[in-house]
């Protein structure tokens, strides 16, 4: 697998990460370095092999359905750049 | 019945399937221990996950799998016993995790089946495709500052079913059909409160057109949409839009639409140059979700009696029309006023009586069924005064108005106002021996072949009694007075 600028450019913009036209040829480069990297596990054999979700021999832990948090709303807003009336207040975002 | 619309290039079949977000009903959210309640001050529900800080992990409401699986089996669905969460990454102001927690390839729930009520009283079997869980984004408020969104996380981590049908639809009516009873079937087991004005439920409708029997076309989805009515329309106006694009030589392209419901039209959402490319991939903080088979069973044990099964009931033990059980049968309120009010008396007059004038009066004075001024065992009562020849059928519309108003018992209200039906003969002849003494020249007329006027003596007679003459009495008598 090869990354090219384009793709390069996309990664970058779904991420919301503004990439300098100048860098982007050499972002493509280190990308590529990793991918190959991981590409590397493709060698082994998996055939059979179930897939694995985790390492640990643990089971998900299930909550009881009771209200212990919230209730904070100046805490949660504490490092809001902009914030009015208990709101965070963002640029104006309307469809 | 087909629904079909005629263009210039033939007639055009419209295809419709429903993703519908159903909040289910619990204390907390699914990750995390913060309050569902509606209404709250902004952010005053809101635990550190569910606003994104750093190093906070999900745990899994137990009450929110139990709901998934009770509406799984409430929808006859597979229930699958391992499912997993993914990650669903977009950007948006609302969405603080920069990713949605849901679940992609494997859901908790896969196909099942939902059973159409039509308005001709047929019935039609519409695909579920799948059910999963997720979690709720933020709220917006755009209309409080002229350069600024206000941000509500409140709703941010509240748990969602996303109900997704086959596209089995092929009309307005059925689309609507299919949202009033996948509401029902949900209001009924209890797992998510069906509150569209408070978003509780909404729908996603994906319209496409195409000549009967053709393979499916490109399909437009509506996002959104929040009665069903506005869902209804939305299909109704997309399709014709999609049957003008075509007809003039053009191509649907894929994508997401808004319905507004003012203008009646829909448009291209404006994110839609953002291609959304949702990379998805499994949850590394969440491991798979199992469970047992017993854990399964159950819950299936406790399910309560489903809208079908109840409709089966009513028509097999009530003797009800479909029609008639399925409108009562649609919201589990009303089903269970029915059943308080027909225990031991006629079911179909009592059925009559409350689809009629109950529902009549309860539009009147804009109450719900639960709050009817009328006890369910008063209409019961009524009925029985009738059957038994204590009062007359348009006595009782009397009767009833007073119960609306009074909350009465209907018995006590016919003795107060000395309603009875009168059925002495004695007392019947005195008024009408009156009424023709009255009218000498139209007795003489009726006498004289015009019979036509016997009706018109039969309204004087009842109208001297105040209704209250038993009126096969009182028209036999009158036959007898002036024909001989």
């Amino acid at each position: 697998m090869s990354l090219d600028k384009a793709t390069v450019r996309k990664i970058g913009f779904l991420a919301r990460l503004e990439i300098p036209e100048e860098d982007l040829e050499g972002l493509a480069h280190e990308l590529n370095g990793i991918l190959g990297w991981v590409e590397q596990l493709a060698q082994v054999d998996t055939e059979g092999v179930a897939p694995l979700a985790s390492v640990s021999e643990m089971k998900l832990f299930w909550r009881k359905d009771e209200v212990t948090d919230g209730g904070m709303p100046e805490k949660v807003l504490a490092n809001a750049p902009d914030a009015a009336d208990g709101y965070f207040l963002v640029p104006k975002v309307v469809e | 019945m087909s629904y079909l619309i005629q263009g210039e290039t033939g007639q055009w079949e419209v295809v419709i399937g429903l993703e519908v977000h159903a909040q289910v009903i619990s204390n907390a959210k699914l990750f995390s221990g913060a309050s569902t309640t509606f209404g709250a001050d902004p952010n005053a529900q809101v635990a550190f996950l569910d606003c994104g800080m750093p190093g906070m992990l999900p745990v899994i409401n137990a009450e929110c799998i139990r709901q998934a699986v009770k509406t799984g089996l409430g929808l006859n669905a597979k229930i699958n016993r391992r499912s997993v969460f993914d990650r669903k990454n977009y950007f948006y102001a609302d969405l603080p995790l920069g990713y949605q927690i849901s679940q992609f390839a494997h859901p908790i729930v896969g196909e099942g089946t939902i059973i159409l009520d039509l308005k001709d009283g047929t019935s039609r079997e519409v695909g579920i495709e799948r059910l999963h869980l997720e979690i709720d984004a933020g709220k917006s408020l755009h209309d409080q500052h002229p350069t600024k969104s206000f941000i509500d996380l409140n709703r941010a981590g509240v748990a969602l079913m996303e109900i997704v049908s086959k596209p089995d639809m092929r009309s307005p009516e059925e689309a609507g059909a299919y949202l009033k009873k996948l509401r029902a079937i949900l209001r009924y087991l209890g797992t998510c409160d069906g509150n569209m004005e408070e978003g509780s439920m909404r729908a996603d409708v994906n319209v496409s057109v195409r000549h009967p029997g053709e393979p499916l076309r490109t399909r437009c989805e509506i996002k959104n949409v929040n009665s069903v009515r506005f869902v209804m329309q939305a299909v109704e106006i997309e399709a014709m839009r999609h049957i003008e694009v075509y007809e003039a030589g053009g191509i649907i392209e894929q994508e997401t639409r808004l319905f507004d419901s003012n203008k009646g039209e829909t448009r291209p959402m404006r994110s839609k140059e953002f291609a959304h490319d949702y990379r998805y991939f499994p949850d590394p903080d969440l491991l798979p979700l199992e469970f047992s088979e017993e854990f399964v069973a159950e819950i299936q044990a406790g399910l309560p009696e489903l809208p079908d099964a109840k409709k089966a009931r009513f028509i097999g033990d009530y003797g009800l029309s479909p029609y008639d059980a399925g409108v009562l049968v649609a919201e589990k309120e009303t089903a269970a006023y029915f059943e308080a009010a027909v225990e031991g008396h006629d079911a179909k007059a009592v059925a009559n009586w409350v689809m009629g004038d109950l529902f009549a009066a309860l539009n009147r004075t804009g109450k719900a069924i639960t709050e009817s001024p009328v006890a369910p065992e008063n209409i019961g009562k009524l009925v029985d005064l009738i059957k038994d020849g204590t009062i007359s059928g348009r006595i009782a519309k009397d009767v009833f108005e007073i119960m609306v108003e009074t909350g009465g018992e209907p018995a006590k209200i016919v003795e107060e106002k000395g309603l009875k039906q009168v059925t002495d003969t004695g007392a019947i002849e005195k008024v009408v021996d009156e009424v023709i003494a009255a009218n000498p020249e139209k007795a003489a007329e009726v006498k004289g072949g015009k019979e036509k006027l016997l009706g018109w003596f039969v309204g004087q007679a009842m109208k001297a009694s105040q209704g209250k003459a038993n009126p096969a009495i009182l028209n036999e008598m009158i036959k007898k007075k002036l024909l001989g």
